[in-house]
């Protein structure tokens, strides 16, 4: 499971951000993740609440929003669905060399809510 | 009240990164890499055995990393090619990311090598989310298998710039649609070559080292649709490499990730300590 490797990257970039930024505490992390980046938002938002544990994240909220592949082929200019299983053949011509991927392969970071400072306790 | 930032910032931004450094740093040296991604049990080791022993005798300097959660016993089969291999136990981590492979490649890869294959963790899954720095993208599936593995993983078989069947001494026995597979390949990843190959009858042994070698050579490497995407516009890298990849090492040294997490094993004759306590800066050569 390859989402805990990926909640460790998404902290550890926010917390770098924090650093440039002189913030101490986070409110909420915000995410696309295209369908075909091969991540699972569930996993993601499980590992990422461990994760978070003791660093200026903790008690952050993950927010992940999906993003749908959408392919083009430029010698038809057609654009379709990709949908999942992703069908990556032009419709028009039936053809991939001229196909490209418009989305769908996302997984960014996309904005954070920054907390005024140190969250309070919980409980 | 809440202030905001957007960041922008690719999630796997730092292993793009260190990605790009290892693929330049080892072009400068006249090595490709090839990451080898399949399903545990698919024939890697015994397709790779065959192309280990082919390359040894056609006098190619290669070599072979090849990843697994626990054993060393892969290694000890691709060893006997006579060929440097190194193991890495990656104790449960499901995937090679490209600052351990640097980390693990550091003191070890024969200046010579002209073709470094690793051989991924078995997983069709998390191997395929990162870029470990390889010039040609191979993943593979046994007939066995079914016809349907690309379309169940279309990440892996999506990316691979080449796609390799394993087994074909079994597609008669389990009935393997050869059309229906190529049909499923070409829905995610029109325009791959399919090569179809037996370790055990030979067939389409030599085709990986042949291919691994065009392009090293020059050769353009398939370009997959879903590849392209990974470099769209708006994506910032995080890290502290730039494009260029050819520079001095100012990165964190990978044994942190060597040290805490996976372990090295070599089976090759020159053992060699590296990375660890040290008190010097890490700036290892490959």
């Amino acid at each position: 499971m390859h989402e805990m490797s990926i909640a460790a990257a998404v902290v550890d970039q926010v917390e770098r951000a924090a650093r440039e930024q002189g913030f101490t505490a986070v409110a909420t992390v915000r995410l696309d993740v295209g369908e075909l980046a091969g991540v699972v938002p569930r996993a993601l938002d499980f590992c990422f609440s461990l994760v978070c544990e003791g660093t200026a994240l903790e008690g952050a909220t993950l927010t992940t929003r999906s993003v749908r592949a959408r392919a083009r082929c430029a010698g038809c200019a057609v654009e379709w669905y990709a949908g999942m299983p992703p069908d990556l053949g032009c419709p028009g011509c039936g053809g991939g060399t001229r196909v490209e991927l418009l989305t769908g392969r996302e997984l960014r970071i996309r904005g954070v809510e920054w907390a005024e400072g140190p969250l309070p306790a919980q409980g | 009240m809440c202030r905001t930032t957007d960041l922008r910032q690719a999630v796997l931004a730092r292993n793009d990164d260190s990605a790009r450094a290892l693929r330049a740093e080892l072009a400068a040296r006249g090595t490709v890499a090839v990451n080898l991604l399949s399903s545990p049990g698919s024939g890697k080791t015994a397709l790779l055995e065959a192309e280990l022993a082919l390359a040894r005798a056609r006098e190619v300097p290669v070599a072979a990393l090849t990843a697994d959660l626990a054993t060393e016993n892969d290694a000890r089969r691709l060893a006997r090619t006579g060929v440097p291999v190194q193991q890495v136990c990656t104790d449960g981590l499901c995937h090679l990311e490209a600052v351990m492979l640097r980390g693990y490649l550091a003191g070890w890869l024969p200046a010579d090598t002209r073709v470094l294959f690793v051989e991924n963790v078995g997983n069709l899954v998390c191997p395929a989310v990162y870029d470990l720095g390889e010039t040609l993208r191979v993943t593979l599936a046994a007939v066995t298998e079914g016809e349907d593995k690309p379309l169940k993983y279309p990440t892996a078989f999506g990316l691979a710039q080449l796609v390799m069947v394993t087994k074909t001494d079994l597609a008669a026995a389990v009935g393997f649609d050869e059309d229906a597979f190529l049909g499923n390949v070409a829905r995610v990843n029109p325009g791959v070559d399919v090569v179809f190959t037996s370790a055990r009858e030979g067939r389409g042994v030599g085709t990986l080292l042949e291919r691994a070698l065009a392009v090293r050579d020059g050769a353009a490497a398939h370009r997959p649709v879903m590849a392209a995407a990974q470099a769209a516009p708006g994506y910032s890298p995080g890290g502290p490499l730039g494009e260029s990849g050819a520079h001095a090492h100012s990165a964190p040294h990978p044994a942190t990730a060597a040290g805490a997490g996976p372990r090295p094993h070599h089976e090759h004759e020159h053992e060699h300590g590296h990375g660890h306590g040290h008190g010097h800066p890490m700036v290892d050569r490959l």
